[in-house]
């Protein structure tokens, strides 16, 4: 059998790794702030995206209040509504997510779990946090500019993003927004590169890609995806800053404005519309494979159980990779492109459902004969399969070209989308980051808190999104600041729209509770030791909790198993750490 | 255990809201039933694998909950198990997907005997074309709008001189006719939505894009805009009233046709044509 079969422990040459060279930090500054260890560049990532996040969150309240308890709130306009949306959407699937899993997640663990002692590139990889910090200044900068941030969607389709009936469109909104995405895009190649490249070439003795934790799979899977998918929405937005600026018609055709004849001609509004989505729906799968990857992590360590079925995971999340990229048109079977399209399109999308389903029996069925440890990150893992599962079954739907043309643009899609890239890997977010956090810090996060914010957040974000797909079947439009009296819309529909903004307001408290538990758990944390999930992945073997510069000692750790040697038979204890030697992990019945 | 009886009331309160939840799609207005069998197909189907997973999860947690002393099964992979559920969860893909095409297909495919009309979205109001005693609209193009010619109907096709024009009007239609919907932007994106008759589609400035559809009940229904087109989208409502065919018919004599307001148009504002002011000169100025 293949070495990958699980349990086949392989002893390892133990030769010497040349001793890669490390850049030295040398002062505070080059330690902490200008450095280049990539896991201090991830706690980078991820606290300027909490805190850019946060923003969104407040957006999100915004909102709620105004669908929920609509012309109460006067500051709340139809032009600061959309600014709201287009900020909150834009922020929370790019500069949140995105950058939190990959440069966030990717950069302190990569290395770390593939034995490596670093960042392949590491001034690059500096490089491109200080990047992505300029790309979140200048976008919030945009809230400061005149005429405010721009109103156009998140998905700024044009002609609608550059002109004067969208707020920030003949000001300085639209500008900002396309110079912060194209800086994003640039700092998160050279991120990108890194992860690429460090996994390929910097793996420690004995870690062959079959036996990589599904982490490393999942970023690296995405890193790739990004790095083919963000070129596309970087040339659309300086495409659009072209035709904003300097007068060509990329995406712009003969048009009247209010009245008046433009100078715009000959160009497509499709055209952008393809290119926002060819990076639009891969970007959806650069959110969910690394949360796949770490959901399959944590429900292996806190069930106690090998991850089941791992080829087949690892070949779902290349699948589904690959596949991304022929289904972005799914998003467009309204948009008047040629009607054949939906043909394709539709079967396309539906076929991801296959493996995406494989991975949900996957992870169900490794809590099958399981030992499992209701463990905070558990309960977010759990979470994640039902929000998950939920917002992936409505995908039939809108996949399904012929359904999607009654509830596309409805609050359906608000509720579909939020479901499964928003509350799904905001849980994996949470439960990685009460998983992770003993290594970072060295303490435990407190469970109490944990587990309050837990209950609270799972059970308020379903209760505010699916009710929500409700709303959308009626044919409740989205991007709507009110729907106003209608002959279609039950007055019950506001209560409802009230009932779910009261509970939106209770789930945003509720992750003040997380932060609290960030920061006070940062001195009052139970110690945590150096593996206190008792995990069998690199990261938790490492000589220092928190590791330090370069990570190993003298050596990168050897390896000799798979990630999910839990509950192994005959072992002595139920996890064989993956460095491990064969001979002290007695008797485990590895047989080849 | 309260994490298992969680799961099961999620699964279990999610069936009873929407079995019993007074929100749901609005009464059909339209020949589109079958879109509606597809979702409520899909709905069964999905509701069913949700139930089904959330209660195996239900009883993981409830079954295999660690115990002192207990182990998990060390089984790294069934491949037969692995294979049986990808063909199932293909088979249940594929019993979506066939009848959707179907219905995809029949949805793109218009009736011969469909009437054209026009819907054109700007800024944020709707107006209609209907075409004329020839049956046949016009040639338009953005190029020919101006405060006489709203919709930029070509001035020189005689095939257009019939036309009918509802400008800040209700669109009238017979009821049991299919229609062809053409619908022109002439700023920037819209989407003519009217939630009974479940059809919908963009309109881009600069093509025409279609939809068609059979009304089936007479009565007034209420048009949105379905794609974010400024800060008026929310506003940019119109009405569509389906009518019967002698009440159609009578309604339609009363209208006024593109030459007869164009003639119109000219006797009122004789001179001072409205200039076509170019933004970006003008701010360079
Ligand atoms: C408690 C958490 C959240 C609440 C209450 C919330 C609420 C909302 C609301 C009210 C809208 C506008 C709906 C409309 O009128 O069309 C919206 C849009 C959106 N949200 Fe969230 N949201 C939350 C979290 C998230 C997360 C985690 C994501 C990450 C993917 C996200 C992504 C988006 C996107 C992409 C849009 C669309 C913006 C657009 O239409 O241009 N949201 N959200
Ligand atoms: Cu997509
Ligand atoms: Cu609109």
């Amino acid at each position: 059998m293949s070495e990958i079969v699980p349990g086949a422990d392989h002893p390892i040459p133990h030769d010497h790794a040349d001793d890669v060279e490390l850049y030295h930090p040398h002062s505070w500054i080059t330690k902490y702030v200008f450095s280049q260890d990539a896991k201090v560049i991830g706690i980078q990532y991820s606290l300027t995206a909490m805190a850019i996040g946060l923003v969104a969150l407040v957006l999100s309240w915004l909102m709620r209040l105004q669908l929920g308890f609509p012309s109460t709130f006067s500051f709340i306009d139809p032009p600061s509504y959309y600014q709201f949306i287009t900020m909150h959407g834009m922020i929370m699937v790019v500069y949140l997510l995105t950058a939190l899993f990959l440069g966030g997640f990717g950069n302190y663990l990569i290395p770390l779990m593939v034995g490596a002692r670093d960042m392949v590139f590491p001034y690059a990889n500096m490089l491109s946090y200080w990047i992505y910090l300029l790309a979140v200044l200048v976008l919030v900068a945009s809230f400061f500019a005149p005429g405010g941030p721009t109103g156009a969607g998140w998905t700024l389709y044009p002609p609608q993003a550059i002109l004067s009936g969208t707020p920030g469109g003949q000001g300085w909104g639209i500008i900002l927004m396309l110079v912060s995405l194209a800086l994003f895009i640039i700092g998160f190649t050279m991120g990108g590169l890194n992860y690429v490249v460090t996994v390929l070439q910097a793996r420690t003795r004995g870690m062959t890609l079959m036996r990589m934790p599904l982490t490393v799979w999942g970023i690296f899977t995405a890193t790739v995806m990004a790095l083919l998918a963000f070129p596309a929405l970087f040339v659309g937005a300086v495409m659009m800053l072209f035709d904003r600026l300097l007068g060509t018609s990329f995406f712009m055709p003969a048009l009247v404005e209010m009245g008046q004849q433009l100078r715009y001609g000959g160009g497509s509004p499709i055209l952008f519309q393809h290119l926002f989505w060819f990076f639009g729906h891969p970007e959806v799968y650069i959110v969910a494979l690394p949360a796949f990857g770490i959901v399959s992590d944590l429900i292996s360590t806190h069930a106690r159980r090998n991850i089941f079925g791992y080829r087949m995971m690892v070949w779902a999340i290349v699948g589904i990779g690959a596949l991304s990229f022929i289904v972005w048109a799914h998003h467009m079977y309204v948009s008047g492109m040629h009607p054949w399209f939906g043909f394709f399109f539709a079967t396309t999308t539906l076929i991801i459902a296959v493996p995406t389903a494989i991975k949900v029996y996957n992870w169900l069925l490794t809590l099958w004969r399981g030992d499992i440890h209701l463990t905070v990150p558990m309960l977010f893992t759990l979470a994640f399969i039902v929000t998950f599962l939920n917002g992936g079954l409505t995908g039939l739907f809108l996949g399904n070209v012929v359904v999607d043309v009654p509830l596309s643009d409805t609050m359906f899609v608000v509720a579909h989308f939020h479901m499964v890239m928003g509350v799904a890997p905001i849980m994996v977010i949470f439960g990685g980051i009460y998983h992770w956090y003993p290594k970072v810090t060295g303490r435990m996060m407190n469970d109490a808190m944990g587990k309050i914010h837990f209950w609270v957040t799972f059970l308020g974000a379903y209760l505010i999104f699916f009710p929500m797909h409700y709303l959308g079947l009626l044919g409740v439009p989205r991007r709507y600041h009110e729907i106003g009296p209608t002959s279609f819309v039950p007055d019950s529909a506001e209560t409802l729209n009230a009932f779910i903004s009261v509970v939106a307001l209770v789930v945003g408290a509720a992750q003040m509770l997380f932060l609290f538990n960030l920061a006070w758990s940062l001195r009052r944390g139970r110690e945590a030791g150096p593996n206190p999930w008792n995990a069998t992945t690199l990261e938790w073997q490492t000589p220092q909790t928190p590791p330090g510069h370069g990570n190993w000692g003298k050596e990168t750790p050897p390896v000799y198993r798979w990630a999910y040697a839990y509950g192994v038979p005959g072992a002595a204890r139920d996890f064989i750490p993956q460095n491990e030697p064969p001979a002290t992990a007695a008797g485990d019945g590895g047989s080849g | 255990m309260a994490v298992a009886l969680i799961l099961v009331l999620v699964a279990v309160g999610s069936v009873a809201f929407h079995l019993w939840s007074p929100w749901w799609s609005t009464p059909i207005a339209s020949n589109w039933g079958y879109i509606d069998d597809t979702i409520n197909l899909t709905f069964w189907i999905t509701g069913f694998v949700f139930v089904v997973i959330l209660l195996f999860m239900a009883y993981c947690v409830l079954r295999f909950r660690t115990r002192p002393g207990n182990r998990a099964h060390y089984e790294p992979e069934n491949k037969r198990l692995e294979w049986w559920l990808t063909g199932i969860t293909a088979i249940g893909v594929a019993a979506m997907l066939a009848p959707g095409l179907v219905v995809w297909n029949q949805f793109i495919t218009v009736p011969r005997d469909a009437t054209e009309i026009e819907v054109v979205g700007q800024q944020w109001r709707w107006s209609y074309r209907l075409p004329g005693q020839d049956g046949r609209l016009g040639r338009s193009d953005v190029r020919h709008v101006s405060a006489e010619n709203p919709l930029g109907v070509d001035p020189t096709d005689p095939q257009g001189q019939d036309d009918i024009i509802l400008d800040g009007e209700d669109l009238r239609l017979p009821i049991d006719r299919p229609v062809r919907v053409l619908l022109r932007g002439i700023d920037v994106l819209h989407n003519f939505y009217v939630p009974e008759f479940r059809a919908k589609m963009d309109m881009i400035p600069g093509s025409i894009t279609y939809f068609w559809f059979t009304p089936t009940r007479t009565g007034t229904f209420e048009a949105l805009c379905a794609e974010l087109c400024g800060v008026g989208h929310a506003a940019m409502r119109g009405r569509v009233v389906v009518q019967t065919q002698a009440e159609y018919q009578a309604w339609l004599v009363g209208q006024r046709t593109f030459a007869e307001l164009g003639a119109a148009a000219r006797r009122a504002q004789a001179s001072a044509p409205p200039p076509e002011r170019d933004r970006y000169e003008e701010a360079s100025r």
